[in-house]
Formats: structure tokens, sequence, C-alpha cells
């Protein structure tokens, strides 16, 4: 087990080097003068050239990705072109808002999701199976933004029941897990459905039935714990799927983590922290299905030994 | 899954499928798809003729009819400029429609050719092109698309690129896999055996074969980049106002949501149906052409 642990984070590292490369190229890609851009149309020459300073950007390439690597090492990010504040810190005061709120559509999307799956395999073909799978389908093809809009319309301008934005009292969080959740249940839904079917269409579980055993038993103890081993890997994936979610989720409800500030970002033209919270988001999803491998080979022997 | 893709390709080349009769059956059966298929006509065709379908400008602003709510002139009502709701949908399917296509033409472009290319190769060929997928893969969702746009600028050029560049990887992967496959076969070994070049073999007797479950993949992943293109345009990274994008009609429509909803609920209801509709079409083309999955 530890050496199969060893061996995933290992492989791990060079993709998390691969996206800090490719973070390091967004500034220098830009078109034209990137320290001209990134000062703005009206900047003085003085000012091009402090930010050029600053950024670095008067190197070499080479000198400039050493000293980036170097930095990163350390775990610096660099300065916030806007608010001169370190990235780090910027990005640490509203990443909390951002993983909470993602771990909460998760927990919710997966509890769905399963649920729904079960229910539908189980009732193989009828009016509920058909219902659930249709419902899936809309949630997959549905705006997520869009959703978001519609319930606040409903929630909060026509019933008043729960507030339309904000993070400051705990009625703030069920609007926006419940947008980010749509994003990925009728995903899960669909994975447990067809893994269930599967499960229970083999002949360990027509023996657990032949042998006498209530079909609630063989249901739920036999057939859903095989079942749900696809199903894990379809949750880590969509962590990701999860993330990208909450930039939208996150300007819907105005809510106050990182995805909100990557858009703000984008528009100010404050690369070093559009680079950190690109290179923040990456790293948070490869260690999320890092997490999710080890959980796999922890619950499927076969994984480790194989 | 790879097991699942690797079945569904034998059974795509037990028989060529697309020409045969029976597909066109089996589509014609599947109400849904057939259904889906129908509403993009529909939308398609409004679009395309849109100023005979409609009697206002999409862009022409009339303050005087701005906010007001549905009513027999205006079916949908006006928004914040007293445009009419249902003319902008009905134009905005030139764009919304179109960037989707083009991406994932640019997605299929890209990514088919490096597929077959990292199949057939092998070895290091293969090995660069995986770690370049792999890397593509670690930016989460949307974000990929967010970081180009960040870089490329702003614009309608730029977002095909970006949504187009996200669809890639799962064309690159799926080429790959089936190309694994059919590089086995007797007649690839004839091909190279009568000493055609790898090219000529890549091109002419490996993709033509790779090509049916790259369909309905480029049928589902239409669906997915009219939400992306459409997501990008609602963060106003897209295609800009006053041009009418159903992403961008939303974001805009988001700031009247307390007054006049109407703004942001109809354009999201018409990026819903076409969504819809492709992931249909795509269902019930999967169906025709792998008959093993639809027993289910």
């Amino acid at each position: 087990m530890f050496k199969y642990i060893v061996q995933r984070l290992i492989v791990a590292i060079p993709t998390l080097i691969g996206v800090a490369i490719v973070v390091f190229l967004m500034l220098r890609m830009l078109p034209g003068d990137p320290a001209r851009t990134i000062a703005g149309v009206l900047a003085s020459e003085q000012d091009v050239e402090r930010i050029r300073v600053q950024l670095g950007l008067d190197q070499p390439v080479w000198v400039q990705f050493v000293d980036f690597i170097t930095r990163l090492a350390r775990l610096d990010l660099g300065q916030s072109a806007r608010t001169s504040q370190p990235v780090l810190s910027e990005i640490l005061a509203r990443l909390p808002y951002t993983v909470e709120l993602a771990v909460t559509a998760i927990i919710l999307a997966t509890a769905i999701g399963i649920l729904a799956g079960v229910v539908a395999a189980t009732h193989h073909n009828t009016r509920i199976d058909y219902l659930v799978s249709a419902a899936s389908l809309f949630g997959v093809s549905m705006p997520v933004y869009w959703l978001g809009l519609m319930l606040i319309v409903v929630f909060a301008i026509n019933l008043r029941w729960l507030p339309a934005a904000g993070a400051d009292q705990p009625a703030c969080f069920i609007l926006p897990s419940f947008t980010l959740a749509s994003f990925v249940v009728g995903l899960i839904t669909r994975m447990t459905r067809s893994s269930m079917l599967e499960v229970l269409s083999q002949d360990y579980v027509q023996t657990a039935r032949a042998k006498g055993l209530h079909e609630q038993r063989v249901r739920y103890v036999h057939a859903l714990r095989n079942a749900l081993l696809p199903v894990v890997t379809v949750v880590g994936l969509q962590f990701g799927t999860l993330l990208g979610g909450a930039v939208l989720t996150e300007t819907v409800f105005g809510w106050p983590g990182i995805g909100q500030l990557l858009i703000d970002s984008i528009f100010s033209r404050d690369y070093p922290l559009v680079q950190g919270i690109v290179l923040t988001f990456s790293t948070l999803f490869i260690l999320v299905n890092l997490v999710v491998d080890v959980v796999y080979a922890f619950v499927d022997p076969r994984i480790r030994y194989g | 899954m790879a097991e699942a893709l690797s079945n569904a390709v034998d059974t795509v080349f037990s028989a060529p499928v697309a020409r045969s009769p029976r597909f066109w059956k089996i589509l014609a059966r599947h109400r849904a798809a057939v259904g889906g298929m129908a509403v993009l006509a529909v939308l398609a065709i409004l679009a395309i003729a849109a100023p005979l379908v409609t009697p206002y400008d999409p862009i022409h602003q009339k303050l005087s009819d701005a906010l007001l709510s549905p009513s027999l002139s205006h079916p949908f009502g006006t928004d914040y400029l007293g445009r009419d709701i249902l003319t902008r949908i009905i134009y905005g399917g030139r764009y919304s429609l179109a960037v989707g296509f083009m991406a994932v033409a640019f997605g299929v472009a890209i990514g088919v050719p490096l597929g077959a290319v990292s199949g057939y190769y092998g070895g290091w060929v293969d090995l660069v092109v995986q770690r370049f997928v792999d890397l593509l893969l670690s930016f989460p969702g949307i974000l990929l698309a967010l970081s180009l746009v960040a870089i490329l600028g702003i614009g309608l050029e730029n977002v095909v690129i970006a949504v187009g560049i996200s669809s890639t990887p799962s064309f690159v992967r799926l080429t790959r896999a089936s190309t694994l496959s059919i590089r086995q076969l007797t007649y690839i070994e004839a091909a190279r055996a009568l000493g055609a070049r790898s090219g000529v073999i890549i091109f002419r007797h490996v993709l033509p074969n790779a090509l049916a479950p790259v369909i309905v993949q480029a049928t589902l992943s239409l669906g997915s980049a009219i939400l992306l293109a459409a997501g990008l345009g609602f963060l106003g990274l897209g295609i800009q106002p006053p041009t009418p994008e159903w992403g961008s009609m939303l974001g805009e429509g988001r700031n009247y949501i307390f007054s006049n909803p109407n703004m942001a609920t109809f354009p999201g209801i018409a990026i819903f149906v076409a969504v819809l509709s492709f992931n249909l079409m795509g269902d019930g083309l999967r169906d025709a052409l792998d008959p093993r999955l639809r027993q289910r």
C-alpha cells in the first residue's frame, strides 16, 4: 500500500512541473509587450519599465524561469500587480470559501447521484428509471449559471426564503452549493445506474439470491459495494469539473472565492494573480485525483496488487 | 472503460455501419435522437433565415420599449435597451451554434490526426503526445479555456480556439484507442506489405475506420462546446455585446434579474434546448453505431 502511494506521488510530480511551466509561459505568451499589456494603454513609459523590472521581464527567459521555479519552491508566487500584496496571501484569504463550496457540493452531488442511480437501476425499465434518466440528462445539459439565476428568481426574489448573494450567514450556502452540485449530479447518477445494472447481472448476485438472501441485502450489501468502485473514479474526475463550475457559480452568487478572484484578475490584467490562481486550481485538482487513486486502491485490492 | 471503448470500436469495424441501411433504421427508431435533430434543424433554420422570421432588429435600440413584459408583439419581452428578446435569441443561434461547430471542428482537426499518429507509431511519439494530453487535462474544466482567453484576449476567434483546444484531448484519446486496435488488423499488415507509406496507411486506411466513435464524440462535444462558449460569454470573456450571443445575453440579464428575469430566463432555455438536443442526438448515434450498448 505504502509503495503504491509513493508510486502515485512520483507520477504526479512531472504533471505538476508541466503545469508550472505552462503557467510560467502564460505571461510570456501575451501578444506584444507583456509589461505594456499589464500596465494598460494610459501608462507612462516609466510605469511600463517599472512593471517590466518588477516581473523580471527584463531578464533572459531562462533566468526568469529558474527564478520562477526557485520562488515557487518557496511558495512565493510573486505580487499582485494591482494591490501589490503577495499573491499567495490573496489566494489563501479566498481559498477557504471555494473549498467549502466545492466540498459541500461534491458531498451533495454524490449522495443524490448514488441514491438516484441505485433507485433507477433497481427499478430498471420502469417509469421511475426513465424519470431518473431523463432528469440526469437534463442536469447534464443545463447551463449551471442559468440554473443558479433561476434559483435566485424563485427562492430569493419570489419566495424570499433565501439570500440571493453573499456568504455571511449559513443560509447563503444553500443555493450556491445546490447549483454547483447540479453540475455533476447527472453524471454521477448515470455512472451509478449503469455500474449497478452491470453488477446486478453478475453471477455472484444470482448466487446470493439463490441461497435465499433477502433481496434488500443482495442489492445494498453485495451489489452496491462493488457497483460503487467506478463511481469513486468519476467523483474524483468530476471534482475538476466542479472546480471549473465554481468559477461560474461564484460569479452568479457573488461568492467571495478564488473563482471570482480569477475573473476579476483576468479583467484587470493582474497576470501574477491569474497565474497563481490557475496554478492553485490545477494543483488542487491533481492532489484530489491522487487521493482518489489511493482511496480506490484501498477499496479495491486488485489495483494495489495488480 | 477501455474495454467498453474497444468493444465499441470492434463493433464498428465488424460492419461498415454508417453505410448500411440498418444504421439509419436504428437511428430513425430512436425517437429522442430524431427529436433532437429536428429541434436543432429548426434552431439552425431560424438562425439562418432570421431576417425573414422576425420584424425586429437584434441590435437596434429602442429605449421607449425597454424591459417590457412578454406580450403578443414581444413573446419573450424586451431587454434593457428595448430590443426584442426572441429576436436576439433567434439571431443568437448564428453565433452560439456556429461557435460550437467551429470549436469542435478545431478539436477534431487537431485531435484526430494527433491521436492517429500517436497510436500508429507508438514509442516516444506516443509518449510525448500522451503527456501533452495529460497536461491539458490537468487544468480542470472551464479553467483551460479561461486561461487561454486570458492570454489570447477576448473575441470570437479566441473563444473558438480556447473552446476548441479544451475539446481536443478527448479526440486524441479516442482516436488513439481506435488506432491501436486497427493497427493490429490484417488489412493494415497487407497495406504495409504492399509498401504503402505510413502517412497513406494512417489517413487512407486507419482513419476512415476509426471515425465512427469520433462522430459520436463530436456530437456530444458540440453540446459541451456550446455550454463552455456560453459560459465564457456569461462571464463577459466571450463574444461581446451588443452581438446577440446566448451566453453574453444571459450575463447581461443577470444585472436585471430582480426587475426583469426574462432577460436571463429565455437565453438560458435556448442554451439548454440546444445542448439537450445534441446530447440526445449523440446518445442515438451511439446506440445506432454500437448495438451492444442498445440492450441496456
